[in-house]
């Protein structure tokens, strides 16, 4: 049983890179396809990368815009006058990551000295902080003038390819350490953090070193995803590159497909990106879209609180339970499951 | 010398304003365990509003306290019963902080649909009137910003000491379990104590109006120094807030004086990493209550 479910999710896996990769080759030339999918891709890999911190160690961070904008202010400033060739952006990402994992330590450090809305305070902080710097900095991040890269020389015909493929493995990368820390140790103490710090403490958790490794690690995948978005766009400005509505978008995306899960952040990602351009297009870069990000973000805080994931397999549990005929089993199994968030939340949903 | 004073009474004058805002936070904490994120978006809307009665219908901005006031009180009940009630999961807390976040961002979006986002402020025939007191100057509008400010703030102290409903608020503050089984209605409470941090966030609002050039985005600017004072304060812990708004409108009106404005943004920012690190509890803060 258990291997098949292995094997159904290396299928999956492999149908749904498998897929991501061939769309460029066929669609071609229709540039809105790619650049869509980019921008998807890009929030898949974001929003998984945020799930390490905010789904599995329970810690929801409000300031991953900062490294976000990390990323991208390294790689305009390094590649400002000129991008050697084209690919060397992407060759440096992984030393982007290390800084900004080693810049995120001591922040980390403090935050996670404190707890759920506390932390939320201490993280949006960081992000106004971050604002304020990148704002006033000037000899550094151009103040509000911002900073461009150097445009890359790569064939018209094929430009977003580059960006798209690297998108895409920073995607798996989020995803496969994600995979990682739910098979190994650091998942199950992430998830005993999750469920009750001071009792993990107690029986000999690692919780300060477990939780520090989670934020470091997905600070620098954002930081790299930043960093490819730099490029991409070419023109950072301080109010785009350290944006709250990033971090929403993260959060959001993370809260609908279900946090805590694999596939979740990038379904809710898949889910609400095309939406949002398809509005965009609809209705015009009014401040309306605003409004309508907030709205679709309390409807599912409202209605779909533990995301859609969760739901999904909450219900399918239900019905096999129900096949067996041990329905009442079930029900009582499910109240009790209810009443320890943790354990429904780690062991059940994948 | 003369820069330094005039600068502690800046900072005074501005912190009385700020305890009004916080107070309503922490309160809104107090009793609900929620860090209500949207409570600057209230202040930058009771400003707007404040702006409409002021350029449509000539109502004085601070007589319109006594309109924004009693209008944001039910506006925050409304959005608690609407917003925050249903909200029934394994992790109420973070659900109810991203559901705030998520306010905060309707309110911005609703306000740049209606007003654009240019800066605005509302000039009163008396906005560039000021005294001078021993070579001192103390504006006219900062100093009855400050007097509003302290009257709101004593209503709401005897609103909390003399009245039942005070005394079950602050029964909840310091033990939601027992105040319930003492037949407090937990619901109600959790309404009108949300209604009453959105109508001192009102009040601040108007006279925020008058006080600083504002766009739908000044929110951020808001919370973050809210923040900073109520963490500072102690959560829940109301005067503390007030204390610690004080402390950090001298201080960031001084560090604004002496070396530049931009630096009295980073004061808040300092300060609560600071407290983070020594004191997490705040100056005033109860021990294990709330979220540390």
């Amino acid at each position: 049983m258990k291997a098949l479910l292995a094997r159904i999710g290396v299928v999956r896996a492999v149908v749904f890179f498998g897929v991501l990769i061939v769309i460029p080759l066929v669609t071609g030339q229709i540039g809105w396809v790619t650049n869509t999918l980019i921008f998807t891709i890009m929030y898949a890999a974001l929003a998984s990368s945020w799930n390490l911190v905010g789904g599995y160690a329970g810690y929801p961070s409000l300031g991953h815009a900062a490294f976000f904008g990390l990323g991208a202010y390294s790689i305009a400033i390094i590649f400002n006058g000129s991008v050697y060739g084209g690919y060397l952006p992407f060759v440096v990402l992984p030393l982007v990551a290390i800084g900004a994992a080693l810049i995120s330590l001591p922040i980390g450090w403090v935050a996670m000295r404190t707890r759920a809305d506390v932390f939320a305070i201490v993280t949006i902080t960081v992000l106004f902080i971050a604002q304020t710097l990148a704002f006033n900095f000037n000899t550094v991040t151009g103040g509000a003038q911002g900073k461009s890269v150097a445009p890359a020389p790569f064939d018209v015909s094929t430009y977003n390819w580059p960006f798209y493929y690297v998108m895409l493995a920073l995607l798996a990368v989020a995803m496969g350490i994600s995979l990682y820390f739910r098979k190994t140790k650091i998942g199950l103490s992430l998830a005993t953090v999750r469920a009750d710090e001071e009792k993990a403490h107690g029986v000999g958790v690692r919780v300060t070193a477990v939780k520090l490794i989670a934020f470091a690690v997905s600070c620098g995948l954002v930081a790299m995803v930043g960093g490819v978005w730099a490029y991409y766009v070419g023109f950072v400005y301080p109010q785009f590159a350290v944006d709250p509505l990033i971090t929403i978008g993260m959060v959001l995306m993370t809260f609908l497909g279900g946090r805590g899960t694999l596939w979740g952040p990038v379904l809710g990602a898949f889910i609400l990106v095309p939406a949002q351009e398809f509005f965009a297009f609809t209705f015009g870069a009014s401040e309306l879209y605003l409004f309508a990000y907030a709205a679709v973000f309390l409807v599912i805080m409202l209605f779909l609180p533990r995301g859609i994931l969760p739901s999904i397999s909450d219900r399918l549990r239900k019905k096999r339970a129900a096949a067996n005929g041990i329905l009442r089993d079930a029900s009582d199994a499910a109240s009790a499951v209810s009443a320890q968030p943790a354990a429904h939340q780690t062991g059940v949903t994948r | 010398m003369h820069a330094l004073i005039q600068a502690i009474i800046l900072g005074i004058l501005t912190g009385g304003v700020y305890a009004l805002m916080a107070s309503g936070q922490t309160l809104i904490f107090g009793i609900m365990k929620v860090v209500n994120l949207a409570q600057g978006a209230f202040v930058v809307l009771a400003a707007y509003l404040t702006y409409t009665l002021f350029v449509q219908f000539g109502v004085d901005p601070f007589a319109s306290v006594l309109i924004t006031t009693p209008l944001m009180f039910l506006v925050g009940m409304g959005l608690q019963w609407a917003l925050l009630r249903p909200l029934h999961s394994d992790d109420v807390a973070q659900l109810s902080l991203l559901v705030t976040f998520a306010l905060e961002l309707g309110v911005e979006g609703i306000l740049s649909f209606t007003y654009s986002t240019t800066l605005t402020n509302i000039q009163p025939s008396y906005a560039n009137f000021s005294w001078t007191v021993f070579g001192f100057q103390v504006s006219l509008v900062r100093f009855f910003a400050f007097v509003l400010s302290l009257v709101v703030l004593a209503v709401l102290y005897l609103v909390l000491k003399r009245t039942k409903f005070g005394r079950a608020v602050r029964a909840t503050v310091q033990n939601p379990m027992s105040a319930q089984l003492l037949g407090v209605n937990a619901q109600r409470v959790s309404a009108l104590g949300f209604g009453l941090g959105a109508a001192t966030a009102a009040s601040a609002g108007s006279v925020f109006g008058m006080l600083n050039a504002f766009n739908p985005g000044s929110h951020y600017d808001l919370i973050s120094r809210l923040l900073t004072v109520v963490v500072l304060g102690g959560l829940g812990s109301i005067g503390g807030s007030v204390v610690a708004a004080l402390v950090m409108g001298v201080a960031s009106s001084v560090v604004s004086a002496e070396a530049s404005p931009i630096w009295s943004d980073f004061t808040f920012f300092i300060v609560l990493l600071l407290v983070l690190l020594l004191r997490p509890r705040g100056l005033f803060g109860a021990r294990t209550r709330g979220a540390l």
